[in-house]
């Protein structure tokens, strides 16, 4: 087992470099940069600004080296725990970003446990007590879920919440916690208001892993081993739960690796509705304006969560199934 | 026969026991009205072809037929000791605590698959001991070490470590052996075993059918063995119950049976297994040699070491270890050998789906030419292609779902560019009244066809090019013996006027020794012993040879070879 994750995460190592290439390289392919982006949004508002000073604007941000010495530089910085400086911001990228991951990190993890409880349970209904009525209603809720997009049902909420209860949904602090320090009292503020994002984010998801949940368990209830299991008089339940359930889970763990990039980029539009202090709408900014290495901090980031993510799954399934273990 | 074990009363006894599947449109009565009786010490054999009820019955005896299956009438009576009041098994609710409390504990059932029965992520020793905690009968500790101890009961060697292990460890032979163990954990009354033999070779069937008897003999046991195999029936049965669409047609004792077959169906069984059997003698006489069209010389296949900086080399079998042999036009060689002697791999090697990593395949062309098979590009191969044609095992995974009947048949003709249109459909129904199939049947899909059939399907495929050599792996296999006889006579009747020659891959000495001229037995990817098929069956040279005839089940109860008690 030792060894199984030491290869994974050795195989993580390539994989983080080629997507930081890529990830510098999209961002650089976008024509202009920052200095030109700057200078129109200035001359949108009236004032012209003068080609030496852009220069020197190139000159001081790097802007001017070619791709592989930008390139470099960033990396180095990135290996040394420096993640560059945000043009936009005037600020270092990691003072700006630190808390907004962190959320956005929370918000995903309880996004995904929220899922999971959902999901494992119906599903599980679904498969066992296949065309009765509870399961047509909610086989019907999930297929509802997965219609609708995140954001009308954000919409939807915070509309409900200020016409039906005369509260603001959106945010995940109230006014007075916003900016202040941590404290135990923000804790509860911030699990006050995450439930809002959590169930936006959590419902599509949950649908669609309680159609692949009542799939796979379908697949294994036919399963001789199924039978043989029966057959030694064990209960329904005891039987159910050690045998088909388990091999179910199978697909159901390897899931997570494509849940948790879902969870983030969908994140981005919900965040945005409901003003969320999460990476996705200072992304989408970093990225509009051509901030680099705000942009580029994010995108590793995220992508390191996955990559991270799918480890975990690839993990947990190996514990599950022996076979993997074994191959 | 003894009639004294008659006295002591049946342990089960069941009535006119009826399971019907209630289906949207029809009722299947796949168990209609039987009755039978199981007698401590004694083996009751179930023989009959697939679809005949055998497997539901026995799962009747435990309900657990899948839904919509259900016992509609009738009785099961266990006694769980002679002079116990008896109990209606039918009569239980199927998911309540009474059912429970037999399944395992009084009743327990060995299944036919042995690689699927068993959970796949469960070490070996937790499934056994599973079900004496499940009874009570145990503590978690004590029940997985009785676990060790059924499995050397069960002549695993090392049961310490086997115990250990995983079900994907074990070899087909030792899972069932596993499952064996796991019926006998809680010391059953009755075992019920459902075709436990019949995905096995016929080396490890004959081991497992010796173990079956004596666990029966040490223990008492009364034994429900479902077969359809008539060999096994006769080397293990006391009693014989024959089933024929959900009915019994015919019960008695074994030796009466096959003395005095009365049922019509029960006599074309027997016939059949006669004539697929190793008492006849062969059946094909060796051909006067006509030019070659093949010659396999000093084949190889290895596979490279597969070994990273953190693993230990594996290495994957079967591999060939050059093999070499000639095969003449209008002849047709066997290839015999138990899974994983590596035969399927040598017809892939020679239709070129796997690449043999040294040695030659000179194959004589129609035109004359000859060409090496193993070193031929893909468009060359193509050609060659048209010419070598493959049946294989499985009739109802070998034809493609959602193409008709003529799609299937059609389409070696249309992707060589051969035939398109009307000339297509009239070749396609050219082929089918070929194969014994009406000729209007194209447009209909293989679902609408029963095994036999579809096997005609998949022969008239292999045949709509014309071919010279077909490679027929396994083609036999899924089929029930009075089928099997079936398409062998048609194959054979073909050959002489299409001009075929065969390489016929079973692990089956019967088929081979009624279908080939010539055999080549294989054993850890090399060839032990070839020549003609009347040598190899009658005075095989080689002791692996010689183990592998004395394993086949032998369809005449007087001589029960494999075992003996």
């Amino acid at each position: 087992m030792g060894r199984f994750i030491a290869r994974r995460l050795m195989g993580m190592v390539p994989f983080i470099l080629l997507v930081s290439i890529t990830v510098f390289l999209l961002i650089k392919l976008a024509p202009g940069d920052f200095a030109s982006n700057y200078a129109a949004s200035l001359a949108a508002s009236g004032e012209t600004v003068d080609d030496s000073m852009l220069a020197d604007m190139r000159q001081r941000y790097g802007l001017d080296q070619p791709l592989i010495v930008q390139y470099w530089d960033w990396m180095r910085g990135v290996l040394q725990g420096d993640f560059g400086y945000s043009f936009q911001w005037q600020q270092p990228v990691v003072s700006l970003i630190g808390e907004r991951i962190g959320l956005t990190l929370v918000l995903s993890v309880s996004t995904l446990l929220f899922t999971w409880a959902v999901a494992l349970p119906i599903g599980v209904y679904s498969a066992v007590r296949r065309y009765s009525v509870g399961a047509y209603l909610v086989t019907l809720i999930g297929f509802v879920g997965l219609a609708i997009p995140g954001f009308l049902m954000a919409l939807i909420l915070m509309f409900v919440g200020v016409s039906v209860f005369h509260t603001d949904v959106g945010g995940l602090f109230s006014a007075p916690y916003a900016n202040a320090p941590w404290s135990w009292a923000r804790v509860v503020d911030l699990a006050q208001h995450m439930w809002v994002p959590m169930v936006i984010l959590g419902t599509s998801g949950a649908a669609s892993l309680i159609r692949i949940m009542r799939a796979n368990l379908l697949d294994q209830l036919n399963q001789p081993y199924v039978d043989t299991a029966r057959a030694k008089g064990l209960s329904e339940f005891t039987l159910l739960v050690r045998y088909p359930i388990r091999v179910a889970l199978n697909p159901f763990v390897s899931t997570l690796g494509f849940i948790l990039p879902q969870l983030v980029s969908g994140s981005v539009i919900i965040s945005i509705v409901l003003n969320l202090p999460t990476a996705g709408p200072l992304l989408l900014q970093a990225l509009l304006g051509q901030d680099q290495y705000l942009a580029g901090a994010f995108l590793l980031l995220l992508c390191s969560l996955t990559v991270l993510g799918t480890l975990i799954s690839d993990i947990l399934l190996a514990l599950l199934d022996p076979r993997i273990r074994y191959q | 026969m003894d009639t004294d074990q008659h006295d002591t009363p049946p342990v089960l006894e069941v009535r006119g026991l009826s399971t019907h599947f209630l289906l949207r449109a029809m009722t299947l009565k796949a168990v209609d009205d039987v009755s039978f009786t199981l007698h401590p010490g004694r083996i009751l054999c179930i023989v009959g072809e697939s679809g005949s009820g055998k497997s539901i019955t026995a799962r009747s005896l435990l309900q657990i037929v899948s839904p919509p299956g259900r016992i509609v009438a009738g009785q099961v009576l266990y006694r769980a000791t002679p002079d116990a009041a008896p109990v209606d098994i039918a009569q239980l609710p199927a998911r309540g605590p009474a059912m429970r409390a037999l399944r395992g504990h009084d009743i327990a059932m060995v299944f036919q698959e042995p690689m699927t029965s068993l959970s796949p992520i469960h070490k070996i020793g937790w499934q056994i001991a599973e079900g004496l905690v499940a009874h009570g009968m145990m503590t978690r500790k004590q029940a997985l070490a009785r676990a060790v101890d059924l499995l050397r009961q069960v002549e695993i060697p090392n049961p310490e470590q086997a115990a250990e292990k995983f079900p994907f460890e074990f070899s087909g032979g030792m899972r069932q052996r596993a499952m064996i163990a796991m019926a006998l954990a809680c010391n059953p009354r009755v075992l019920i075993a459902d075709e436990p033999t019949t995905a096995l070779d016929v080396t490890t069937q004959a081991e497992i059918l010796r173990l079956i008897r004596r666990l029966q003999v040490e223990q008492g046991l009364a034994v429900l063995f479902i077969t359809h195999d008539m060999g096994v029936v006769a080397q293990i049965a006391d009693d014989v119950l024959v089933m024929y669409h959900g009915r019994v047609v015919e019960a008695a004792p074994v030796s009466d049976l096959f003395a005095n077959p009365r049922h019509s169906y029960t006599i074309r069984l027997l016939e059949a297994a006669q004539k697929l059997g190793m008492a006849a003698p062969p059946a094909r006489a060796a051909v006067q040699p006509g030019p070659r069209l093949l010659e396999v010389r000093d084949v190889m296949l290895t596979y490279p070491a597969q070994g990273s900086l953190f693993r230990k080399t594996v290495q994957p079998a079967p591999t060939l270890q050059g093999i070499s042999f000639d095969l003449h036009e209008g002849e047709n060689l066997g290839i015999v050998g138990e899974s994983g002697s590596g035969k399927t791999t040598l017809g892939n090697c020679i239709i070129r789906v796997l690449q043999p990593s040294a040695g030659s395949i000179r194959y004589t062309r129609r035109d004359g030419t000859v060409e090496d098979l193993a070193a031929l590009d893909r468009d060359a191969l193509r050609a060659a292609r048209r010419e070598i044609r493959m049946i294989v095992q499985d009739p109802f995974a070998s034809l493609n779902p959602r193409m008709t009947v003529e799609q299937c048949i059609g389409e070696p003709l249309l992707v060589n560019g051969i035939l398109q249109g009307q000339a297509l459909r009239d070749r396609v129904a050219q082929l089918l009244t070929m194969v014994g199939l009406p000729g209007d049947i194209g447009s209909r899909y293989p679902h609408a066809f029963s095994g036999g059939q579809r096997q005609r399907i998949v022969i008239a495929r292999a045949l709509a090019l014309d071919p010279r050599l077909i490679i027929a792996d396994e083609a036999t296999s899924a089929l029930d013996v009075t089928l099997r006889g079936q398409i062998l006579d048609l194959l054979l009747e073909l050959q002489p006027r299409l001009g075929l020659s065969f390489l016929f891959i079973s692990h089956d000495l019967g088929v081979i020794r009624y279908f080939c001229n010539r055999v080549a037995v294989m054993h850890r990817g090399r060839i032990v012993e070839i020549g003609p098929t009347e040598q190899i069956c009658t005075a095989p040279r080689e002791a692996y040879t010689q183990r592998l005839l004395a394993a086949v089940p032998e369809a005449t109860p007087q001589r029960r070879t494999l075992v003996s008690v």
